[in-house]
């Protein structure tokens, strides 16, 4: 099973060599794909700075030879709001999404590197069969788990009438939001984390043990920093995931605007605004600036993540 | 918006983020400086007990118990008060609007992780040692940083319909004009109206096969390409002999990775259609009976299928997960 790697700085691109297809139909096939993955994004972009009655009468590819810009989109959604955009514009629910994904993305990688490392490193009867257990749960999709849990919270667990666990109290806030997060996402966090941890050099581990260290020490002396650059990795993933979710809060904010992420009010948005552009493409973009960002300047990361949870080596 | 009003609805909110890190951390601090002083057995049941304990419980309460309660409703009614045995599963067979979810997830399932796929191994092939290489991967792998809700929005922007005698305003519509090809409500032509939904899907999608098939490639052993070099191999010839076979696992791993994607999906259609014009997937219908029209029993029935249709995958990667620890 593929682990981290901790190599730093390790280019993507290898040293040049022998090559199946360079020619230039190939250079000429690349350049028009990714020409047409980048053009919609640059659609939105572009449409965000023109005016209404320029969106409704014209494409927004004649803006590059009619340039006329306006910042006043993004003043109607960042600040003075309006209509179904929300009396305060997007930043409200920007800080909700900020909200819910700190906490789930601290929580679940902190848990699960917990329990990576004692999964790895603690010896104790039906070690495998958890581990097993932990890995099979990545297989039920979240779709099994929405209900249940939404009653959960709401009614606690009764059995035959009686009152085994009260409510929660959590309905309606923010918690609702991020805790299902950080249970959905602990399976595969942790089996990325063991991948990684349980990869260590044993004699490392084992001389500290030797020097009299015990599980806490070797954790937090040992196993933590050398962990970080996977810790990372598996943050922004989650961070990614978490941001970018659109069931979870969906079924746990409630239909409330009050704890409703970025991707919920621009759902909404989408569909009660219809073609009111000059709105909801300054406020899709502004929603998607924050993963951009994280992505472009942490991509190294990311893209490590990413090949620790799915090659085999 | 002012400052005020800002401190007003957001204060206590960034308060909360700051509570929830502060009693995590503060709590396993604590934990941490005295567990410290513990030695020999007892280190070892605390430990476990802080360390596993927690997520255990968590992704017991939030996917194991809830799976079993879910297996269990889709064997009652729409508000869970009686047993119907089967009727929900029977029910979903013949309902014509769950067929229809059922067919097109089926096209979802079959067209879209082939599709990621090949690109993905086209691309990564073709970008291999290329001029420009990281800038190409950055621009198709971007889309993966954007939510599906954007991406469905960036799309629908794309594919927005005018009368043919005005100025279009979708650059789809526009092609379509200046070719000459009738003009369409996308989004409203079904069956057609499927694959639009997909390349949305696709366009998010690809950068990740990409990515992970072109690390296979360049861990493909410089002697096997130069070996099948010597014997003459080019071109297409060793793409086929050397490339696909050394890469075969992986190709697997974004197949299946794609799939169970494909088979949970949700967003884009409830951004783009809602499921309306024949567009319906089995995820989105599932929301729809547990969350639209309030059947429990139908939802639930729903969940399981998709879960049925994930088990093959989940046993496939567990089987190769043992035979890996074996080794």
């Amino acid at each position: 099973m593929a682990t981290l790697k901790l190599k730093k700085n390790k280019p993507l691109v290898a040293p040049s060599g022998t090559k199946p297809f360079t020619s230039p139909i190939a250079s000429a096939i690349v350049t028009v794909i990714a020409l047409l993955w980048t053009v919609p994004t640059l659609g939105l972009v572009v449409t965000s700075f023109r005016t209404k009655e320029e969106i409704l009468s014209s494409g927004w590819w004649t803006s590059f030879t009619n340039p006329s810009f306006t910042l006043e989109n993004f003043r109607t959604v960042l600040l003075t709001g309006g209509g179904s955009l929300g009396s305060e514009g997007m930043i409200p629910f920007a800080v909700n999404s900020l909200a819910i994904t700190i906490p789930a993305v601290v929580l679940s990688v902190g848990f699960g590197l917990m329990a990576a490392y004692a999964l790895a490193w603690i010896p104790f009867r039906f070690s495998n069969h958890v581990f097993y257990g932990l890995f099979a749960l990545q297989g039920v999709p979240l779709q099994l788990s929405l209900l249940p849990l939404l009653t959960f919270f709401a009614t606690g667990v009764q059995i035959g009438g009686h009152q085994i666990l009260p409510p929660l109290g959590i309905v309606g806030t923010l918690a609702a939001v991020w805790f299902p997060h950080v249970m959905f996402g602990l399976p595969l966090v942790t089996y990325l984390l063991h991948n990684f941890v349980s990869a260590l050099p044993r004699e490392l581990l084992e001389a500290a043990r030797v020097d009299g260290a015990n599980h806490f020490e070797v954790f937090r002396k040992i196993v933590l920093p050398l962990s970080l650059p996977a810790v990372a990795s598996i943050a922004i993933f989650q961070f990614l995931w978490i941001w970018n979710d659109l069931l979870v809060a969906l079924v746990f904010a409630g239909g409330t605007d009050d704890v409703a992420p970025l991707t919920l009010h621009l759902a909404n948005l989408g569909g009660s605004l219809g073609s009111k552009w000059e709105n909801v493409a300054p406020a899709a973009l502004f929603s998607i600036i924050i993963p951009l960002i994280v992505f472009f300047s942490l991509q190294r990361y990311f893209v490590r993540g990413l090949l620790a949870g799915s090659v085999k080596s | 918006m002012t400052w005020s009003s800002f401190l007003n609805s957001s204060g206590p909110k960034i308060l909360q983020i700051l509570a929830v890190l502060v009693i995590f951390f503060g709590f396993y601090g604590i934990a941490f400086a005295a567990g410290a002083r513990l030695q020999g057995k007892k280190q070892n049941v605390l430990a476990l007990s802080l360390f596993l304990v927690p997520a255990l419980i968590l992704a017991m309460t939030g996917l194991g118990i809830p799976a079993v309660q879910t297996f269990i409703e889709s064997f009652k009614n729409a508000d869970s008060s009686k047993w119907v045995g089967f009727a929900n599963y029977t029910r979903a067979f013949k309902d014509p609007d769950i067929l229809l979810a059922f067919r097109n997830t089926m096209l979802w399932i079959i067209i879209s992780p082939v599709v990621v796929t090949a690109l993905g191994l086209g691309l990564a092939t073709m970008l291999n040692k290329m001029k420009r290489e990281a800038l190409a991967k950055s621009l198709i792998f971007m889309p993966m940083a954007i939510s599906f809700v954007g991406g469905s929005l960036i799309w629908n922007l794309m594919y927005q319909y005018q009368e043919p005698d005005m100025n279009q305003t979708g650059l789809v519509g526009q092609i379509m004009k200046s070719l000459g090809i009738p003009l369409q409500h996308l989004l409203l032509w079904s069956p057609w109206n499927n694959l639009f939904l997909m390349a949305v899907y696709i366009w998010g999608t690809t950068g990740f096969g990409m990515v992970i098939l072109s690390a296979a490639i360049k861990n493909i052993p410089q002697d096997i390409e130069e070996a099948a070099q010597l014997d003459g191999a080019s071109g297409f010839t060793l793409f086929r002999t050397v490339t696909v076979p050394m890469v075969k696992t992986t190709i697997i791993v974004v197949l299946t990775t794609a799939m169970v994607g494909t088979l949970k999906l949700f967003d884009v259609i409830h951004t783009m259609t809602g499921g309306n014009f024949k567009t319906d997937v089995l995820s989105n219908r599932m929301f729809d009976e547990h969350f639209v029209y309030l059947n429990n029993g139908r939802g639930s029935t729903l969940a399981i299928l998709i879960f049925l249709g994930v088990l093959p995958i989940t046993y496939y990667n567990i089987r190769s997960l043992r035979a890996e620890r074996k080794h």
